[in-house]
Protein backbone atom coordinates (compact mmCIF):
# COMPACT_ATOMS: atom_id res chain seq x y z
CA UNK A 1 0.00 0.00 0.00
CA UNK A 2 2.25 2.63 -1.01
CA UNK A 3 1.71 5.25 -3.31
CA UNK A 4 3.40 3.60 -5.97
CA UNK A 5 1.23 0.44 -5.63
CA UNK A 6 -2.05 1.15 -7.43
CA UNK A 7 -5.35 1.04 -5.07
CA UNK A 8 -8.75 0.48 -5.99
CA UNK A 9 -11.21 3.84 -5.51
CA UNK A 10 -13.36 1.16 -2.90
CA UNK A 11 -9.67 0.92 -1.07
CA UNK A 12 -9.13 4.46 -1.37
CA UNK A 13 -12.68 6.00 -0.38
CA UNK A 14 -13.00 3.01 2.68
CA UNK A 15 -9.16 4.20 4.00
CA UNK A 16 -10.21 8.17 3.62
CA UNK A 17 -13.61 7.39 5.35
CA UNK A 18 -11.69 5.91 8.26
CA UNK A 19 -9.36 8.63 8.70
CA UNK A 20 -12.28 11.24 8.61
CA UNK A 21 -14.15 9.11 11.12
CA UNK A 22 -10.58 8.65 13.20
CA UNK A 23 -10.26 12.58 13.69
CA UNK A 24 -13.72 13.62 14.47
CA UNK A 25 -13.08 10.67 17.22
CA UNK A 26 -9.92 12.46 18.09
CA UNK A 27 -11.58 16.04 18.18
CA UNK A 28 -15.28 15.11 19.53
CA UNK A 29 -14.46 14.95 23.26
CA UNK A 30 -12.62 17.89 23.77
CA UNK A 31 -15.05 19.60 21.30
CA UNK A 32 -18.39 18.78 23.21
CA UNK A 33 -16.34 20.18 26.51
CA UNK A 34 -15.55 23.82 24.88
CA UNK A 35 -18.90 24.13 23.43
CA UNK A 36 -20.56 23.64 26.63
CA UNK A 37 -18.37 26.11 28.88
CA UNK A 38 -21.04 29.14 27.12
CA UNK A 39 -23.93 26.87 27.61
CA UNK A 40 -26.84 29.12 29.62
CA UNK A 41 -27.89 26.39 31.43
CA UNK A 42 -26.86 24.78 35.30
CA UNK A 43 -26.12 21.37 33.72
CA UNK A 44 -24.06 20.31 30.68
CA UNK A 45 -26.25 19.04 28.19
CA UNK A 46 -28.63 19.73 25.28
CA UNK A 47 -31.00 21.31 24.52
CA UNK A 48 -28.54 24.74 23.77
CA UNK A 49 -30.05 27.62 26.19
CA UNK A 50 -28.32 29.72 24.44
CA UNK A 51 -24.63 31.65 24.50
CA UNK A 52 -23.47 32.85 27.76
CA UNK A 53 -20.02 34.03 29.49
CA UNK A 54 -21.07 33.13 33.11
CA UNK A 55 -19.33 30.26 33.68
CA UNK A 56 -16.78 32.33 33.50
CA UNK A 57 -17.66 36.19 35.10
CA UNK A 58 -20.93 35.01 36.93
CA UNK A 59 -19.98 36.61 40.73
CA UNK A 60 -22.19 34.25 42.32
CA UNK A 61 -25.48 37.05 42.86
CA UNK A 62 -27.38 35.20 40.80
CA UNK A 63 -27.08 31.69 41.97
CA UNK A 64 -23.87 30.77 39.70
CA UNK A 65 -20.14 31.61 40.44
CA UNK A 66 -18.08 31.97 37.05
CA UNK A 67 -14.57 30.49 37.10
CA UNK A 68 -13.06 34.05 37.57
CA UNK A 69 -15.29 34.18 41.15
CA UNK A 70 -14.32 30.79 42.10
CA UNK A 71 -11.93 30.70 45.04
CA UNK A 72 -11.43 26.92 45.43
CA UNK A 73 -10.34 26.69 41.79
CA UNK A 74 -8.30 29.62 41.66
CA UNK A 75 -6.43 28.82 44.56
CA UNK A 76 -5.92 25.42 42.98
CA UNK A 77 -5.03 26.76 39.79
CA UNK A 78 -2.41 28.45 41.83
CA UNK A 79 -0.84 25.73 43.18
CA UNK A 80 -0.24 23.97 40.53
CA UNK A 81 1.17 26.47 38.86
CA UNK A 82 3.67 26.36 41.15
CA UNK A 83 4.56 22.75 41.67
CA UNK A 84 4.62 22.85 37.23
CA UNK A 85 7.73 25.73 37.90
CA UNK A 86 9.65 23.96 40.54
CA UNK A 87 9.24 20.53 38.40
CA UNK A 88 10.06 22.35 34.82
CA UNK A 89 13.20 24.06 36.84
CA UNK A 90 14.25 20.82 38.52
CA UNK A 91 13.59 18.32 35.83
CA UNK A 92 14.91 20.59 33.15
CA UNK A 93 18.53 21.47 35.16
CA UNK A 94 18.11 17.58 35.78
CA UNK A 95 18.06 16.39 31.68
CA UNK A 96 20.91 19.01 31.13
CA UNK A 97 23.51 17.35 33.47
CA UNK A 98 21.87 13.43 32.36
CA UNK A 99 22.43 13.90 29.05
CA UNK A 100 26.21 15.33 29.21
CA UNK A 101 26.88 12.33 31.34
CA UNK A 102 25.12 9.82 28.74
CA UNK A 103 26.33 11.34 25.37
CA UNK A 104 29.98 13.06 26.28
CA UNK A 105 31.09 11.17 29.18
CA UNK A 106 32.71 7.68 29.32
CA UNK A 107 32.41 5.46 31.85
CA UNK A 108 32.22 1.88 33.34
CA UNK A 109 28.54 0.75 33.93
CA UNK A 110 27.16 3.55 31.92
CA UNK A 111 24.46 1.50 30.52
CA UNK A 112 23.71 -0.15 33.28
CA UNK A 113 23.14 3.59 34.32
CA UNK A 114 21.40 4.42 31.32
CA UNK A 115 18.35 1.41 31.80
CA UNK A 116 18.17 3.13 35.90
CA UNK A 117 17.38 6.45 34.26
CA UNK A 118 14.67 4.60 31.90
CA UNK A 119 12.76 3.03 34.34
CA UNK A 120 10.57 5.29 35.71
CA UNK A 121 8.85 4.86 32.67
CA UNK A 122 7.88 1.59 32.71
CA UNK A 123 6.75 2.22 36.83
CA UNK A 124 3.29 2.97 36.62
CA UNK A 125 2.39 6.76 38.00
CA UNK A 126 0.44 5.30 40.80
CA UNK A 127 3.37 3.17 42.18
CA UNK A 128 5.90 6.62 42.11
CA UNK A 129 3.17 8.56 43.94
CA UNK A 130 2.83 5.41 46.17
CA UNK A 131 6.49 4.34 46.95
CA UNK A 132 7.77 8.17 47.38
CA UNK A 133 4.65 8.50 50.37
CA UNK A 134 5.13 5.38 52.15
CA UNK A 135 9.17 6.54 52.17
CA UNK A 136 9.20 9.90 53.09
CA UNK A 137 5.71 9.98 54.93
CA UNK A 138 6.80 7.09 56.70
CA UNK A 139 10.27 8.37 57.35
CA UNK A 140 8.79 11.19 58.95
CA UNK A 141 6.07 9.37 61.13
CA UNK A 142 8.86 7.33 62.82
CA UNK A 143 10.77 10.43 63.34
CA UNK A 144 8.01 11.56 65.25
CA UNK A 145 7.15 8.68 67.17
CA UNK A 146 10.76 7.69 68.16
CA UNK A 147 12.19 11.16 68.78
CA UNK A 148 9.79 13.65 68.25
CA UNK A 149 10.93 15.24 64.87
CA UNK A 150 8.52 16.75 62.95
CA UNK A 151 9.54 16.89 59.48
CA UNK A 152 7.07 18.89 57.98
CA UNK A 153 8.78 18.92 54.68
CA UNK A 154 8.24 15.31 54.26
CA UNK A 155 4.58 15.23 55.27
CA UNK A 156 1.96 14.87 51.94
CA UNK A 157 1.71 18.45 50.33
CA UNK A 158 3.34 20.40 47.55
CA UNK A 159 7.60 19.33 48.58
CA UNK A 160 6.22 15.64 48.15
CA UNK A 161 4.10 16.73 45.04
CA UNK A 162 7.35 17.70 43.16
CA UNK A 163 9.53 15.08 44.26
CA UNK A 164 6.97 12.48 42.94
CA UNK A 165 6.70 14.47 39.20
CA UNK A 166 9.97 15.40 39.13
CA UNK A 167 10.63 11.48 39.25
CA UNK A 168 9.19 10.63 35.68
CA UNK A 169 9.63 14.24 33.93
CA UNK A 170 13.24 14.22 34.67
CA UNK A 171 13.56 10.88 32.25
CA UNK A 172 11.49 12.46 29.88
CA UNK A 173 13.19 15.98 29.65
CA UNK A 174 16.91 14.03 30.02
CA UNK A 175 15.56 11.87 26.78
CA UNK A 176 14.31 14.85 24.67
CA UNK A 177 18.10 17.01 25.49
CA UNK A 178 20.38 13.62 25.10
CA UNK A 179 18.31 13.64 21.48
CA UNK A 180 19.65 16.93 20.43
CA UNK A 181 23.29 16.43 22.01
CA UNK A 182 23.62 13.35 20.27
CA UNK A 183 23.29 15.70 16.94
CA UNK A 184 26.04 18.33 18.20
CA UNK A 185 28.92 18.09 16.42
CA UNK A 186 31.87 18.22 18.46
CA UNK A 187 34.31 19.68 16.86
CA UNK A 188 32.29 22.81 17.20
CA UNK A 189 33.45 22.73 20.86
CA UNK A 190 36.76 22.12 19.70
CA UNK A 191 37.49 24.61 17.54
CA UNK A 192 36.54 27.15 20.48
CA UNK A 193 38.67 25.28 23.01
CA UNK A 194 41.84 25.71 20.17
CA UNK A 195 40.62 29.53 19.43
CA UNK A 196 41.27 29.94 23.45
CA UNK A 197 37.74 29.63 25.29
CA UNK A 198 37.85 27.49 28.48
CA UNK A 199 35.58 24.21 28.52
CA UNK A 200 32.99 26.37 30.92
CA UNK A 201 33.40 29.31 28.39
CA UNK A 202 32.61 26.83 25.29
CA UNK A 203 29.84 25.13 26.93
CA UNK A 204 28.14 28.24 27.58
CA UNK A 205 29.00 30.02 24.00
CA UNK A 206 28.93 26.75 21.67
CA UNK A 207 27.28 23.52 23.12
CA UNK A 208 24.00 25.44 25.44
CA UNK A 209 23.15 27.98 22.79
CA UNK A 210 22.74 24.63 20.32
CA UNK A 211 20.95 23.32 22.93
CA UNK A 212 18.29 25.62 23.64
CA UNK A 213 15.31 24.61 21.71
CA UNK A 214 15.58 21.17 22.92
CA UNK A 215 15.34 23.20 26.58
CA UNK A 216 12.70 24.96 25.95
CA UNK A 217 10.74 22.42 24.58
CA UNK A 218 11.65 19.94 27.49
CA UNK A 219 10.65 22.11 29.78
CA UNK A 220 7.56 23.27 27.66
CA UNK A 221 6.67 19.55 28.32
CA UNK A 222 7.77 19.44 31.46
CA UNK A 223 4.94 22.13 32.86
CA UNK A 224 2.21 20.62 30.55
CA UNK A 225 2.23 17.22 32.33
CA UNK A 226 3.06 18.53 35.72
CA UNK A 227 -0.14 20.49 35.83
CA UNK A 228 -1.83 17.70 33.95
CA UNK A 229 -0.72 14.55 35.99
CA UNK A 230 -3.09 13.20 38.48
CA UNK A 231 -2.18 10.09 38.93
CA UNK A 232 1.15 10.58 40.94
CA UNK A 233 0.07 13.67 42.36
CA UNK A 234 -3.17 12.37 43.95
CA UNK A 235 -1.00 9.98 46.25
CA UNK A 236 1.04 12.91 47.61
CA UNK A 237 -1.54 16.01 47.84
CA UNK A 238 -2.14 17.33 51.46
CA UNK A 239 -4.44 20.18 51.84
CA UNK A 240 -3.26 22.49 49.18
CA UNK A 241 -4.79 20.31 46.34
CA UNK A 242 -3.57 21.72 42.76
CA UNK A 243 -6.31 21.67 39.90
CA UNK A 244 -6.35 18.26 38.58
CA UNK A 245 -6.94 17.04 42.25
CA UNK A 246 -9.65 19.52 43.07
CA UNK A 247 -11.21 19.18 39.49
CA UNK A 248 -11.47 15.56 40.32
CA UNK A 249 -13.51 16.27 43.83
CA UNK A 250 -15.63 18.77 42.01
CA UNK A 251 -16.33 16.17 39.59
CA UNK A 252 -17.59 13.54 41.65
CA UNK A 253 -20.37 16.25 43.31
CA UNK A 254 -22.16 16.54 40.19
CA UNK A 255 -20.43 18.14 36.61
CA UNK A 256 -21.32 22.59 36.44
CA UNK A 257 -20.29 24.44 33.20
CA UNK A 258 -17.80 25.73 35.20
CA UNK A 259 -15.80 22.06 34.97
CA UNK A 260 -15.71 22.58 30.89
CA UNK A 261 -14.91 26.95 31.46
CA UNK A 262 -11.87 25.46 33.26
CA UNK A 263 -11.15 22.80 30.47
CA UNK A 264 -11.34 24.92 28.02
CA UNK A 265 -9.25 27.35 29.76
CA UNK A 266 -6.76 24.64 30.64
CA UNK A 267 -6.63 23.92 26.73
CA UNK A 268 -6.37 27.10 25.51
CA UNK A 269 -3.06 27.75 27.52
CA UNK A 270 -1.48 24.33 26.36
CA UNK A 271 -2.24 25.11 23.14
CA UNK A 272 -0.47 28.08 23.26
CA UNK A 273 2.29 27.18 25.29
CA UNK A 274 2.86 24.68 22.00
CA UNK A 275 2.66 26.84 19.79
CA UNK A 276 5.04 29.36 21.22
CA UNK A 277 7.59 26.36 21.57
CA UNK A 278 7.18 25.18 18.46
CA UNK A 279 7.28 28.55 16.99
CA UNK A 280 10.78 28.92 18.44
CA UNK A 281 12.56 26.08 17.69
CA UNK A 282 11.62 26.09 13.85
CA UNK A 283 13.16 29.90 14.37
CA UNK B 1 46.46 15.65 36.79
CA UNK B 2 44.27 15.25 34.19
CA UNK B 3 42.93 12.40 34.91
CA UNK B 4 41.72 13.58 38.27
CA UNK B 5 40.20 16.40 37.00
CA UNK B 6 37.80 14.14 34.54
CA UNK B 7 36.96 12.35 37.55
CA UNK B 8 36.08 15.46 39.48
CA UNK B 9 33.70 15.85 36.89
CA UNK B 10 32.48 12.58 36.38
CA UNK B 11 31.45 12.79 40.07
CA UNK B 12 29.90 16.10 39.35
CA UNK B 13 28.11 14.98 36.63
CA UNK B 14 26.95 11.77 38.75
CA UNK B 15 26.31 13.14 41.84
CA UNK B 16 22.41 14.70 40.75
CA UNK B 17 21.29 11.73 38.52
CA UNK B 18 22.39 9.34 41.65
CA UNK B 19 20.60 11.67 44.39
CA UNK B 20 17.47 11.49 41.63
CA UNK B 21 17.87 7.51 40.97
CA UNK B 22 18.47 6.45 44.56
CA UNK B 23 16.35 9.25 46.59
CA UNK B 24 13.19 9.01 44.29
CA UNK B 25 13.41 5.50 42.73
CA UNK B 26 15.57 2.86 44.59
CA UNK B 27 14.89 3.58 48.05
CA UNK B 28 11.22 4.27 48.04
CA UNK B 29 10.80 1.30 46.24
CA UNK B 30 12.75 -1.03 48.45
CA UNK B 31 10.61 0.34 51.66
CA UNK B 32 6.95 0.13 49.90
CA UNK B 33 8.64 -3.55 49.33
CA UNK B 34 9.61 -3.87 52.98
CA UNK B 35 6.49 -2.16 54.09
CA UNK B 36 4.41 -5.07 51.82
CA UNK B 37 6.22 -8.01 54.36
CA UNK B 38 5.18 -5.92 57.78
CA UNK B 39 2.31 -6.84 59.64
CA UNK B 40 0.81 -4.86 62.31
CA UNK B 41 -0.34 -6.69 65.60
CA UNK B 42 -1.19 -3.81 67.52
CA UNK B 43 -0.34 -0.02 67.31
CA UNK B 44 2.90 0.10 67.75
CA UNK B 45 4.41 -3.87 67.42
CA UNK B 46 5.37 -4.72 63.97
CA UNK B 47 6.05 -8.59 62.79
CA UNK B 48 7.33 -9.78 59.17
CA UNK B 49 4.77 -11.89 58.02
CA UNK B 50 3.13 -12.84 54.13
CA UNK B 51 0.05 -12.29 55.73
CA UNK B 52 -0.82 -8.86 52.99
CA UNK B 53 0.29 -11.27 49.84
CA UNK B 54 -2.25 -14.27 51.49
CA UNK B 55 -5.01 -11.40 51.32
CA UNK B 56 -4.73 -10.87 48.18
CA UNK B 57 -5.33 -14.66 47.15
CA UNK B 58 -7.35 -15.69 49.58
CA UNK B 59 -10.06 -12.46 48.31
CA UNK B 60 -11.04 -13.09 45.62
CA UNK B 61 -12.49 -9.45 44.72
CA UNK B 62 -8.21 -8.78 45.02
CA UNK B 63 -7.34 -11.43 42.50
CA UNK B 64 -9.97 -10.90 40.37
CA UNK B 65 -9.85 -7.28 39.75
CA UNK B 66 -6.25 -8.15 39.09
CA UNK B 67 -6.58 -10.41 36.62
CA UNK B 68 -9.75 -8.22 35.11
CA UNK B 69 -7.26 -5.24 34.71
CA UNK B 70 -4.47 -7.16 33.17
CA UNK B 71 -6.27 -8.52 30.42
CA UNK B 72 -8.79 -5.52 29.69
CA UNK B 73 -5.22 -3.36 29.27
CA UNK B 74 -3.53 -5.84 26.63
CA UNK B 75 -6.70 -5.71 25.02
CA UNK B 76 -6.99 -2.19 25.04
CA UNK B 77 -3.24 -2.06 23.65
CA UNK B 78 -3.69 -4.17 21.33
CA UNK B 79 -7.25 -2.25 20.02
CA UNK B 80 -5.27 0.78 19.88
CA UNK B 81 -2.51 -0.46 17.78
CA UNK B 82 -5.32 -1.90 15.61
CA UNK B 83 -6.63 1.67 15.56
CA UNK B 84 -3.30 3.29 15.18
CA UNK B 85 -1.56 1.43 12.64
CA UNK B 86 -3.43 2.41 9.14
CA UNK B 87 -3.53 6.14 10.61
CA UNK B 88 0.50 6.25 11.04
CA UNK B 89 0.58 4.70 7.54
CA UNK B 90 -1.20 7.14 6.13
CA UNK B 91 0.83 9.73 7.29
CA UNK B 92 3.96 8.27 7.03
CA UNK B 93 3.64 6.93 3.55
CA UNK B 94 0.83 8.22 1.93
CA UNK B 95 0.28 11.60 2.85
CA UNK B 96 2.70 14.19 0.98
CA UNK B 97 4.05 18.00 1.69
CA UNK B 98 1.60 20.03 4.06
CA UNK B 99 -1.25 17.48 4.65
CA UNK B 100 1.71 15.16 6.45
CA UNK B 101 2.46 17.64 9.14
CA UNK B 102 -0.95 19.18 9.19
CA UNK B 103 -2.27 15.15 10.25
CA UNK B 104 0.60 14.59 12.18
CA UNK B 105 -0.21 17.54 14.41
CA UNK B 106 -4.27 16.61 14.86
CA UNK B 107 -2.88 13.58 16.42
CA UNK B 108 -1.48 15.77 19.24
CA UNK B 109 -4.44 17.84 19.75
CA UNK B 110 -6.25 15.85 22.63
CA UNK B 111 -3.11 15.76 24.52
CA UNK B 112 -3.62 19.39 25.03
CA UNK B 113 -6.31 18.07 27.33
CA UNK B 114 -5.60 16.37 30.57
CA UNK B 115 -6.51 12.71 31.10
CA UNK B 116 -9.36 14.56 32.92
CA UNK B 117 -10.33 16.55 31.02
CA UNK B 118 -10.77 14.22 28.13
CA UNK B 119 -12.41 11.75 30.12
CA UNK B 120 -14.93 14.60 31.29
CA UNK B 121 -15.65 15.10 27.39
CA UNK B 122 -16.73 11.59 27.04
CA UNK B 123 -19.21 11.80 29.98
CA UNK B 124 -20.92 14.52 28.57
CA UNK B 125 -21.08 12.38 25.50
CA UNK B 126 -21.98 9.31 26.83
CA UNK B 127 -24.44 9.69 29.43
CA UNK B 128 -27.95 9.19 29.87
CA UNK B 129 -28.28 13.12 29.05
CA UNK B 130 -25.78 13.31 27.38
CA UNK B 131 -25.13 14.33 23.43
CA UNK B 132 -25.50 10.59 22.15
CA UNK B 133 -28.18 10.14 23.94
CA UNK B 134 -30.44 13.16 22.42
CA UNK B 135 -29.33 12.97 19.44
CA UNK B 136 -30.58 9.20 18.48
CA UNK B 137 -33.95 10.39 20.60
CA UNK B 138 -33.83 13.34 18.27
CA UNK B 139 -33.76 10.89 15.26
CA UNK B 140 -36.24 9.15 16.06
CA UNK B 141 -34.25 5.97 16.77
CA UNK B 142 -34.47 5.28 20.33
CA UNK B 143 -37.80 6.32 22.70
CA UNK B 144 -36.42 7.24 25.85
CA UNK B 145 -32.75 8.32 27.04
CA UNK B 146 -30.14 5.89 26.73
CA UNK B 147 -27.09 5.12 29.27
CA UNK B 148 -23.75 4.65 27.75
CA UNK B 149 -21.64 5.46 30.03
CA UNK B 150 -20.59 3.29 33.08
CA UNK B 151 -19.75 -0.24 31.47
CA UNK B 152 -16.37 -1.72 30.27
CA UNK B 153 -17.29 -0.58 26.25
CA UNK B 154 -17.36 3.21 27.84
CA UNK B 155 -14.13 2.51 29.51
CA UNK B 156 -11.80 0.83 26.77
CA UNK B 157 -13.17 3.68 24.32
CA UNK B 158 -11.66 5.97 27.14
CA UNK B 159 -8.85 4.18 27.61
CA UNK B 160 -7.86 3.55 23.77
CA UNK B 161 -8.75 7.55 23.42
CA UNK B 162 -5.96 8.23 26.03
CA UNK B 163 -3.35 5.96 24.65
CA UNK B 164 -3.72 6.73 20.88
CA UNK B 165 -0.94 9.10 20.57
CA UNK B 166 1.89 7.43 21.99
CA UNK B 167 0.75 4.53 19.70
CA UNK B 168 0.88 6.79 16.68
CA UNK B 169 3.83 8.83 17.22
CA UNK B 170 6.81 5.57 17.46
CA UNK B 171 4.58 4.54 14.62
CA UNK B 172 4.89 7.28 12.58
CA UNK B 173 8.68 7.44 13.09
CA UNK B 174 9.56 3.68 12.25
CA UNK B 175 7.63 3.34 8.89
CA UNK B 176 8.70 7.30 8.14
CA UNK B 177 12.36 5.53 8.23
CA UNK B 178 11.26 2.77 6.03
CA UNK B 179 12.34 2.05 2.55
CA UNK B 180 9.66 1.97 -0.27
CA UNK B 181 11.63 -0.61 -2.18
CA UNK B 182 11.35 -3.21 -0.07
CA UNK B 183 7.77 -3.06 -0.50
CA UNK B 184 7.84 -2.77 -4.02
CA UNK B 185 10.04 -5.67 -4.16
CA UNK B 186 8.27 -7.79 -2.03
CA UNK B 187 5.02 -7.34 -4.67
CA UNK B 188 7.15 -7.69 -7.42
CA UNK B 189 8.25 -10.87 -6.13
CA UNK B 190 4.74 -11.92 -6.34
CA UNK B 191 3.41 -11.38 -2.49
CA UNK B 192 0.27 -10.20 -1.92
CA UNK B 193 -0.72 -7.73 0.56
CA UNK B 194 -1.34 -10.08 3.77
CA UNK B 195 2.66 -11.03 3.01
CA UNK B 196 4.01 -7.54 2.17
CA UNK B 197 2.72 -6.67 5.93
CA UNK B 198 3.82 -9.65 7.71
CA UNK B 199 7.04 -10.17 6.39
CA UNK B 200 8.21 -6.81 5.34
CA UNK B 201 5.92 -4.03 7.26
CA UNK B 202 5.49 -5.37 10.36
CA UNK B 203 8.95 -6.27 11.17
CA UNK B 204 10.46 -3.49 10.11
CA UNK B 205 8.00 -1.65 12.46
CA UNK B 206 8.77 -3.64 15.28
CA UNK B 207 10.62 -1.11 17.40
CA UNK B 208 8.00 1.28 16.95
CA UNK B 209 5.43 -1.03 17.61
CA UNK B 210 6.47 -2.50 20.93
CA UNK B 211 7.29 0.82 22.33
CA UNK B 212 4.04 2.10 21.62
CA UNK B 213 2.73 -0.80 23.02
CA UNK B 214 5.03 -1.09 25.93
CA UNK B 215 3.84 2.68 26.74
CA UNK B 216 0.10 2.41 26.02
CA UNK B 217 0.03 -0.85 28.03
CA UNK B 218 1.78 1.10 30.85
CA UNK B 219 -0.72 4.13 30.92
CA UNK B 220 -3.67 1.97 30.55
CA UNK B 221 -2.50 -0.63 33.67
CA UNK B 222 -1.73 2.64 35.48
CA UNK B 223 -4.55 4.83 34.48
CA UNK B 224 -7.38 5.61 37.38
CA UNK B 225 -9.77 7.99 36.04
CA UNK B 226 -10.52 6.74 33.05
CA UNK B 227 -11.70 3.21 34.90
CA UNK B 228 -13.28 5.09 37.68
CA UNK B 229 -15.11 7.79 36.14
CA UNK B 230 -16.69 5.87 33.17
CA UNK B 231 -16.30 2.42 34.71
CA UNK B 232 -19.78 0.69 36.33
CA UNK B 233 -20.19 -0.91 39.62
CA UNK B 234 -18.28 -4.27 38.27
CA UNK B 235 -15.66 -2.59 36.28
CA UNK B 236 -13.32 -2.34 39.41
CA UNK B 237 -9.62 -1.26 37.85
CA UNK B 238 -6.54 -2.31 40.42
CA UNK B 239 -5.22 1.26 41.14
CA UNK B 240 -8.57 2.00 42.43
CA UNK B 241 -8.23 -0.52 45.17
CA UNK B 242 -4.30 0.53 45.57
CA UNK B 243 -5.93 3.99 45.86
CA UNK B 244 -8.35 2.58 48.33
CA UNK B 245 -6.09 1.22 51.25
CA UNK B 246 -4.12 4.20 51.17
CA UNK B 247 -6.27 7.09 50.88
CA UNK B 248 -9.72 5.82 52.92
CA UNK B 249 -8.69 2.64 55.13
CA UNK B 250 -4.98 3.94 55.94
CA UNK B 251 -4.15 0.39 55.79
CA UNK B 252 -0.45 1.28 54.27
CA UNK B 253 1.05 -2.67 54.22
CA UNK B 254 -1.95 -3.93 52.04
CA UNK B 255 -1.63 -1.06 50.03
CA UNK B 256 2.00 -1.35 49.46
CA UNK B 257 1.66 -5.15 48.81
CA UNK B 258 -0.82 -4.42 46.04
CA UNK B 259 1.66 -1.82 44.85
CA UNK B 260 4.05 -4.31 44.60
CA UNK B 261 1.87 -6.56 42.46
CA UNK B 262 0.68 -4.52 39.94
CA UNK B 263 4.59 -3.19 39.43
CA UNK B 264 5.51 -6.97 39.60
CA UNK B 265 2.46 -7.91 36.74
CA UNK B 266 3.79 -4.62 34.74
CA UNK B 267 6.99 -5.76 34.69
CA UNK B 268 6.30 -9.02 33.83
CA UNK B 269 4.64 -8.29 30.42
CA UNK B 270 7.35 -5.29 29.95
CA UNK B 271 9.72 -7.82 30.15
CA UNK B 272 7.97 -10.81 28.13
CA UNK B 273 6.70 -7.90 25.49
CA UNK B 274 10.41 -7.47 24.77
CA UNK B 275 11.79 -10.91 24.98
CA UNK B 276 9.23 -12.51 22.56
CA UNK B 277 9.64 -9.29 19.98
CA UNK B 278 13.54 -9.45 20.47
CA UNK B 279 13.96 -6.03 21.32
CA UNK B 280 15.26 -4.08 24.34
CA UNK B 281 14.23 -1.35 26.54
CA UNK B 282 17.07 0.79 25.07
CA UNK B 283 16.25 0.58 21.80
CA UNK B 284 12.99 1.19 22.11
CA UNK B 285 12.91 3.76 25.18
CA UNK B 286 15.93 5.77 24.14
Amino acid sequence: MIRSVPRSRLFDSLYLAYLVAFFVYLALPLLVTAVFAFNDAPFPSLPWKGFTLDWYFADGSEGRTGLFHDDGLLTALWVSAKIAFWVTLVSVALGCVNAVLFERVQFRGKEFLYLLMLLPLVIPGVILGVSILVFYSGMANDMSAAWGIELDLFRPGMPLVVMGQVTFIATLSTLVIAARLRKFDPQLEEAALNLGATPLVAWFTVTLPWLLPSIFGAAAMAFLMSFENFNTTVMLTGSDTPLTVALFNRLREGSTPVLNAVALLLMVGSALLALLVMGRSSR
Amino acid sequence: MKSSVSRLSLWLLLTPFLLWIVLLVLLPHLQMLRVSFQVRESWDTIAWGIEQYQNFFTESYYWRTFVRTGVMSLFTTFLTLIIAFPIAWYIARLARGRSKGILFLACLIPFWASELVRTYGWMILLRESGLFSSWLQALGWVDGPVEMLYNDVAVIIGLVYNGLLFMVVPLVTTLDGMDENLVEAGYDLGGGHGTVLREIVVPWAMPGIVSGCIVVFMLTLGSYLTPVLMGGKDSAWFTEQIFTQFITRFNWEQGAALGVLLLVLSSVIVWLGLKISGQSLRKVMG
